[in-house]
């Protein structure tokens, strides 16, 4: 829904310490509920329970609708919302589909889910992160949460996001809808959408749909980046049925496309990413015993990704690249209240294949077409158990929490698993690896000072790429890389300091994690081994490195001017090495955003600044070079009106406004980020 | 209603009985033990026909794994027991010459016999292979002697080599049919020494080695490929050829003596593409 709640929630109670939270970003229980009515509840939980570990991006917000106005651009992509968060960082190949980092870590450390369902990319260079296969019309808000706290939704190391669908819930609000549209003259950005909603006391119907189109956008200095245009659709439909009082039955679909999407820093594009989503659930607040808010979800997700170079005038040879990822799960959850305990236990699976595909045809049109599997038609089978213990001491609050889980691989494709032998001769065609996770969180008040501190433990098994990838052509740091499904389990044990002093009016946080990961994968160059793809270095093998460590610093505040005006600022720093000392990819060089933002019933405005500082730990080994300092200033005014009683909004605004030329650390091969952009968004709430 | 059940009913039944009765009265045919292969040449002479089969549909440069089979054309039986041999001779305009062979055995089939011949060059109109055969029955010898037209492989890929070492001695060589796949393959070949125009004894203890490339492709390698060496028991050189993809690939050799010096054929580097001596698939 745009980050706009387009129908008023008079009868929702209005707490405005939520209001002044949900300014972009806010805090909440990891358990909070989206569905407007549990609202309240959820609140009282929340001022009982504060975990600050995790961090909530609201999307569209039942409660208030101030969100959609403070958000810099409501019509931006859910890129772009995610990558104004504190704690994740956008790895950019091109305009579209942005892979997320949570503590200097990607995909395959991350476990990351649409409402709870897990969910893969089918696309071997990681084109297509799940992030990509939603649009923010869908979302209500977006959870995220650091290292081991994430393994509510499934094993990780790195943290976890799980991206909240928006439901009406069953409020009297018949027939509700909204229109708006959106331009960015930088590169030509056409956003037009629609919802239409019904809801009652026993039933709702949510639909929305949104087209966006967009061509090449130009960096500062009006250096235009080819191939980096992207047309995308989104329809979903989540309805509810109140079956009896307590007791409800929720469906789910979304149905995503891109076409035509330019890859300005690889050399393929994408001309199809499509994506089916769908879940049934049932919500019962009995279940039995003391046992209550009994949630059972089933799902299943298919998607297709079609790679190819017939867009681009020269290359070495052509090829094609088509990936499918089809995921079928299930999760059931339920939650228990004594005494000082407040529980959660949770059942899950999921059975996910990938199957991968190179094509290459070859320059000499007699000779045969060149084919290989480049993911094996890969079965995994997960299933695991969750429990969570959150317990009252006093004036502080312990949470303990543990993941276990069996994880099963197992290649199905006989010309995939004969490849794989070339390399690992005695390889079996399945394997079984046993997942856990342990974690225990103490938070304290000091008077006004509230101290967090986590210990926690958790391993992962190799991706279906680490494990099975045949020739994934990097083109990063200009490697081919095969997987090992020999690899061990990475693990890690992490450690979390948070304080947090909230003043009057001003309120400063800050936050340091260490993860001392081992085990942990990475590719490693086999020098005896002839690339496949035309101008390659080398071929890296996946391998486990026998330890590294990641550091991440982040100091942030907010301070309240007056009423309207508010100010915040943050600063982070990363660091990442391995035993030896060498540099790991992707760590955040140190960073920092400050910004203004005034705030009224009818205006707003937001002034901010965000930069870095040169990255000096960097490694060329994998294909990092030194990415410079830089400064990028944007602008935001919005404004609401009434037109025959139906909301309108209107938000216009300028990103980079003095049109720098820039990239950061995580853009793919330095490509240039968006120059000067001008946007204008329209909103039309009918009531 | 009930009367076309019941028609249909007797139908059934004597359709039935019917094909009963001419799975019983049919009698016994003989299969023919090589109906699988094809029928490359039958030569009548000496109140026989001589039956060459191959899996191939024609005689061609390279491998050529044949089976054969004698029918005594007065009883229509084909006899047991025989002795066969063949020598294949090419007749050029200015001289003449063999090629390698191997000795026809008999097969589990005691009617059917079986061998192989390598042939380095195609025939055309004015150069052509005679297949002279000699078998005996029952401790009589009969010869015969019948064109065949041996023609270069249907997809043009190179099977046979024939080179001159560094010993001045002349070779063949030849891959043994294979069917490749995107795994780590078994692979096989024949090498033999030019004694003489008619005489090609098999050599051994020497080491071939192989280094697959695609040159439509960078002439990227692959990983995991064994050298070729002389298998007694099998009396061939075996080795292992990975291929990490389907296409056109040429595996690059190089044959190295019993002392370790290279023969024939060179290494592949950034400014050789290719060796001299290489074999060539395409799947």
């Amino acid at each position: 829904m745009n980050s706009f709640s387009i129908w008023p929630f008079n009868h929702v109670l209005k707490y405005p310490k939520i209001s002044k939270m949900t300014l972009v970003l806010s805090y909440f229980l990891t358990c909070w509920n989206s569905t407007g009515q549990e609202i309240p509840v959820a609140i009282d939980q929340d001022s009982i329970l504060p975990i600050n570990l995790s961090e909530v991006i609201v999307i569209a917000s039942n409660i208030t609708r101030l969100d959609h106005q403070t958000h810099q651009k409501p019509l931006s992509t859910l890129d772009e919302y995610l990558e104004s968060s504190k704690k994740v960082a956008m790895v950019k190949r091109g305009a579209y589909a942005w892979e997320p980092i949570i503590n200097d870590m990607t995909s395959e450390r991350l476990a990351i889910t649409i409402d709870g369902m897990r969910i893969f990319g089918a696309c071997t260079d990681r084109m297509d992160p799940i992030t990509s296969y939603v649009d923010v019309s869908n979302l209500s808000n977006v959870h995220i949460t650091s290292g081991q706290k994430g393994a509510e939704i499934g094993n990780t190391i790195g943290g976890a996001l799980d991206m909240r669908l928006e439901k009406s819930g069953f409020l009297p609000l018949d027939w509700t809808g909204s229109v708006e549209t959106g331009f960015e003259s930088n590169n030509n950005a056409q956003i037009v959408g629609g919802e239409l909603n019904y809801a009652n006391e026993n039933f709702y119907l949510d639909t929305d749909v949104i087209y966006r189109h967009a061509d090449n956008y130009i960096a500062g200095g009006r250096e235009e980046v080819p191939f980096s245009q992207f047309t995308k659709y989104n329809l979903s439909i989540n309805s509810g049925i109140k079956v009896a009082e307590g007791e409800k039955l929720l469906v789910s679909f979304i149905f995503d496309e891109a076409r035509d999407v330019g890859y300005p820093a690889l050399p393929m594009d994408v001309s199809l990413a499509r994506a089916f989503i769908g879940s049934v659930s049932w919500v019962q607040e009995d279940f039995f015993g003391n046992l209550n808010d009994w949630e059972t979800k089933v799902y299943a997700n298919s998607i297709t990704h079609i790679m190819d170079d017939s867009q681009r005038p020269d290359v070495p040879i052509r090829m094609d690249m088509p990936g499918w990822s089809d995921t079928y799960g299930y999760f059931s959850q339920a939650k228990l209240h004594s005494g000082t305990h407040s529980l959660m236990f949770k059942v899950d699976g999921f059975y996910n294949r990938s199957l991968a595909e190179m094509t290459m045809y070859p320059n000499n049109p007699s000779e045969a077409s060149m084919f290989m599997l480049t993911w094996p038609d890969v079965r995994t089978l997960n299933t695991g158990m969750y429990a969570r213990d959150i317990m009252s001491i006093e004036k502080s609050t312990l949470t303990l929490s543990a993941r276990l889980a069996v994880q099963g691989f197992n290649i199905a494709d006989e010309f995939g698993l004969n490849s794989l032998r070339i390399f690992y001769p005695e390889m079996d065609r399945g394997q079984t690896r046993f997942l856990k996770s342990f974690s225990a969180r103490h938070q304290k008040n000091l008077g006004k000072l509230e101290l967090t501190n986590s210990l926690s433990y958790g391993n992962r098994a190799p991706s279906v790429s680490e494990g099975f990838g045949f020739y994934l052509f990097n083109s990063f740091d200009n490697h081919d890389y095969i997987g090992d499904p020999n690899l061990e389990n990475e693990s890690a044990v992490e450690a979390t300091t948070k304080v947090l002093f909230p003043f009057e009016k001003l309120t400063i946080g800050m936050e340091g994690n260490f993860f001392h990961t081992r085990n942990f994968i990475i590719g490693e160059i086999e020098p005896s081994l002839s690339t496949m793809t035309i101008g390659a270095e080398g071929v890296k093998i996946y391998k486990n490195l026998k330890y590294a460590n990641l550091y991440n610093i982040a100091v942030d505040g907010t301070y309240e001017i007056t009423k309207e005006l508010q100010w915040n600022g943050l600063v982070s720093y990363h660091r990442g090495v391995d035993k030896s000392g060498r540099n790991l990819p992707f760590i955040s060089p140190l960073t920092y955003n400050t910004g203004l933002q005034y705030t009224s019933p009818k205006f707003s405005m937001s002034l901010t600044l965000r930069g870095s500082a040169d990255q000096v730990n960097f490694n060329p080994e994998f294909g990092e070079d030194r990415t410079d300092a830089f400064n990028v200033v944007s602008l935001s005014l919005g404004k609401t009106f009434k037109v025959n009683n139906d909301n309108v909004y209107l938000k216009a605004g300028v990103d980079n406004v003095f049109d720098t030329f820039y990239s950061t650390y995580t853009d793919w091969n330095n490509i240039p980020r968006m120059g000067r952009n001008m946007y204008m968004t329209l909103s039309y709430d009918i009531n | 209603m009930k009367t076309i059940k019941s028609i249909f009913t007797s139908l059934l039944l004597i359709s039935t009985l019917i094909s009963c009765t001419e799975d019983n009265d049919e009698p016994m045919v003989e299969t023919n033990p090589l109906e699988s292969y094809n029928l490359l040449t039958a030569i009548d002479a000496n109140g026989h026909t001589l039956e060459v089969y191959s899996e191939q549909n024609q005689y061609t440069i390279g491998y050529n794994e044949l089976y054969f089979r004698i029918k005594d054309n007065v009883e229509g039986s084909y006899i047991e027991n025989a002795n066969l041999s063949m020598t294949p001779i090419m007749n050029m305009e200015m001289m003449s010459h063999s090629c390698p062979k191997s000795a026809i055995t008999k097969t589990e089939d005691s009617s059917v016999y079986k061998g192989y011949s390598i042939f380095q060059m195609p025939g055309n109109a004015t150069e052509y292979w005679d297949l002279n055969l000699e078998y005996t029955i029952a401790g009589q010898t009969y010869n015969l002697s019948e064109r065949i037209e041996v023609i270069a492989p249907a997809d043009g890929k190179k099977r046979v080599n024939v080179f001159t070492g560094t010993d001045e001695t002349r070779y063949v060589l030849a891959m043994m049919p294979m069917t490749p796949d995107v795994m780590v393959n078994d692979f096989s070949a024949l090498l033999f020494k030019m004694e003489t125009m008619m005489n090609f004894p098999a050599v051994e203890e020497y080491t071939i080695e192989i280094d697959p490339r695609m040159p439509g492709m960078g002439n990227h390698s692959s990983p995991s490929n064994e050298d070729l060496t002389f298998d007694t028991a099998a009396k061939m050189y075996k080795g292992k050829l990975s291929l990490t993809m389907t296409g056109y690939w040429k595996i690059n050799l190089k044959v190295k003596n019993a002392l370790g010096e290279v023969l024939k054929g060179e290494d592949v580097t950034e400014e050789n593409e290719a060796s001299s001596l290489y074999f060539e698939l395409e799947f």
